[in-house]
């Protein structure tokens, strides 16, 4: 395999694996957990590369995840307390997790290879190049951790499917059917923990964050059903990252983050066009009431007035912006279209048809 | 020479040159009116429970940066400035904006801003580099900050617009008070709640703007955060609780640069960082009325208030 392909596939898998635990985090509205765990698993690695003065050591993963769970149990201890608020539990913990990282970095591991930049920043091209030797296979190390937190997430998911799905939307009752709430928030972060440590290594922790929360938020506007959520929540991290790195080695600027342009380029093209609630749709939406609402008025003026003296002075078109205070222009177009939808017979004196006169009456019901 | 008295000097040798030294004396300067103007406004911030906006917005203003300067080909520090507080800007509102019509909520919001925004910066980034002038260290710690790089000049620039900003608030205190308590009724009151809402926020961009050169984009959000949070458990009333947490933020500052200045491997941004959450545990812990240990007490004595 070239090493360009290796990258997109990297880039491709990790974007998947973010993704699954990432539709829950949105769904629970816990998305800055990831933004806190993707940076104090920073401050796990520090601790870890102490005790075995190994960079390679896989304690350091362990580490690092661990200090991810850690982070949201601290999160839960301040916000526990009553005395703050929740994002200001994280706002609190996560800076001063990391400040104790920074400062055992600069003062005790400064020669060594463990720099903040590369953690926050991570660099995808250089991924290739750190190969691991797995079952014959030679492999990039990214690669293989990659593909095994994947397949690690889809089976938990798989399992705990029913568990997540039902303390996600009903935690009250979940922990009344005797799912423990407390237990499923734990494993889930434990898999964001995970999931941000094998990540963060190829891509940095500012692109974890952006393939965990913006590929299910983009789904999210597109879709009412959890498994179609979560197969486009893959989908689109998977074709953000590709066409990311297309972008990234068209324009030669950094991959990861071309990667995190791209996720956002995705959700703002949902945010405008998405079929149901994008903006657009939104706009088309309010627009089409506003029409049915006026001609519904008109009708309504109409059969109010049918048949009675005033009806030669109130059923003219130009008496319309009088009485109901429509300017001339609108008023000339709610008639237009209510004579093409057929509810009005044209004419200097408008009189309604069967069919209007049916939908003032189901209008005055209501 | 005994321990203690050892220990005495260093600490006389640290007031002195708190005095004497310029450069730690810019630097704490500098920190102080941070500390102070980021306090009272994420006072603000915290009650009105957007105190991840800081995090989600600092790093926001990256891309902002980059374009200034590769647009100016400048590191004039305020035309720096001012394109991180654009886009900051601009990220606060599309995530008003995204918050409001759809229903992906505040922090998947926060999430999406601060991650996309940040790449964006990025690939600016990786775009300024390879301009042969473009100073990338510069960038990289404007990113991270670097407190000990500031200058006088620096230091009149941040208190002039820290003023500004606290002046601000004090002509709008009463409606800033209302719109973060109750909203619901302040619009009842005809209180324009939703261009205050957009002002407040403005004004806190321009706080962390403020910080993202000295303590950087990753710990400004406790600068906004903690001073505040801290204040909240020592008093119930607003204009106490902006106070103390402008006095938190200022003292956290000044103690942390100072500390930073005199040990090897010890950054200025992190080191701040740690004194203002040392300061949070002690209010958490021991704060009057609402403290976990004054809980703790109060618990007791109403367990054992039937026997007396």
């Amino acid at each position: 395999m070239s090493p360009q392909l290796e990258v997109q596939l990297i880039a491709v898998i990790i974007a998947a694996a973010c993704a699954l635990p990432g539709v829950f985090l949105v769904l629970r509205r816990m998305a800055m957990l990831s933004d806190a765990i993707s940076h104090t698993v920073l401050l796990g690695i520090v601790l870890g590369y102490f005790l075995t003065r190994d960079l390679a050591s896989p304690l350091l993963f362990i580490g690092a995840a661990a200090t991810g769970v850690l982070t949201v149990a601290l999160v839960e201890l301040v916000s526990g307390t009553g005395l703050v608020k929740e994002d200001a539990a994280i706002g609190l913990v996560f800076p001063a997790l990391f400040s104790i990282a920074v400062i055992l970095i600069s003062r005790y591991a400064g020669n060594v290879h463990l720099d903040v930049d590369s953690v926050l920043l991570g660099e995808l091209a250089f991924a290739p190049f750190d190969r691991v030797n797995l079952f014959g296979l030679d492999l990039p190390r990214a690669l293989a951790v990659g593909a095994g937190v994947l397949v690690l997430n889809a089976l938990l998911l798989a399992f705990f499917y029913k568990e997540l799905k039902l303390a996600t939307f009903d935690a009250g009752l979940a922990a009344a059917l005797g799912f423990a709430p407390a237990l499923i928030h734990y494993g889930l972060m434990t898999v964001v923990s995970v999931t941000a440590v094998a990540a963060f290594d190829a891509v940095g922790s500012i692109l974890v964050i952006a393939l965990m929360v913006a590929p299910p938020a983009t789904a999210y506007l597109l879709t009412n059903h959890l498994p179609r959520l979560i197969g486009l929540s893959v989908l689109i991290g998977a074709g953000s990252a590709l066409a990311g790195y297309a972008m990234a080695s068209t324009l030669n600027v950094s991959i990861a983050g071309s990667m995190a342009t791209i996720t956002g380029f995705a959700f703002l093209v949902a945010f405008l066009f998405a079929p149901e609630r994008g903006l657009l749709a939104q706009a088309v939406r309010r627009q089409q009431q506003r029409w049915s609402f006026a001609e519904q008025m008109l009708v309504l003026h109409l059969l109010n007035h049918e048949g009675t003296p005033e009806a030669r002075d109130e059923c003219t078109p130009s008496h319309l912006s009088a009485h109901l205070r429509w300017p001339d222009t609108f008023a000339e177009a709610v008639v237009r279209r209510a004579t093409q939808h057929g509810y009005v017979q044209p004419g200097a004196l408008l009189a309604l048809t069967d069919q209007g006169r049916s939908l003032a009456q189901d209008a005055s019901m209501r | 020479m005994d321990r203690q008295s050892r220990q005495r000097e260093i600490e006389v040798e640290l007031i002195i040159a708190l005095f004497t030294d310029y450069t730690l004396r810019t630097v704490a300067l500098g920190v102080a009116v941070l500390g102070a103007v980021s306090g009272a406004l994420g006072s603000f911030a915290v009650l009105r429970r957007q105190a991840l906006l800081g995090d989600a917005m600092s790093h926001a203003a990256l891309p902002g940066i980059v374009l200034a300067f590769m647009l100016t080909g400048q590191r004039n520090p305020l035309i720096l400035l001012i394109g991180a507080g654009m886009a900051a800007w601009l990220g606060a509102l599309l995530l008003l904006g995204i918050t409001r019509t759809t229903r992906i909520k505040e922090d998947s919001g926060l999430a999406l801003i601060l991650a996309v925004f940040f790449g964006l910066g990025l690939v600016l980034l990786s775009l300024a580099q390879r301009s042969p002038d473009a100073a990338q260290a510069g960038l990289k710690t404007f990113l991270f900050g670097q407190a000990a790089a500031m200058v006088a000049s620096d230091v009149w620039l941040m208190a002039g617009i820290g003023a500004g900003v606290l002046l601000i608030l004090g002509i709008f205190w009463k409606q800033f008070k209302l719109i973060s308590f109750d909203p619901d009724f302040a619009a009842s009151l005809g209180v324009p709640v939703r261009r205050l809402s957009v002002l407040l926020t403005s004004l806190i961009i321009v706080a962390i703007v403020l910080g993202l050169q000295t303590v950087g984009v990753v710990l400004m959000s406790a600068m906004l955060v903690a001073p505040a949070a801290a204040a909240r458990q020592w008093t119930n009333r607003l204009g106490l609780m902006v106070l103390l947490a402008a006095l938190f933020g200022a003292t956290a500052g000044v103690v942390g640069a100072t500390i930073s200045a005199t040990a090897r491997g010890l950054s200025t941004g992190p080191t701040i960082v740690l004194c203002v959450s040392a300061i949070v545990v002690v209010s958490l812990l021991f704060a009057p009325e609402r403290g976990v240990l004054w809980n703790r007490l109060r618990g007791n004595r109403q367990f054992q208030a039937p026997e007396a």
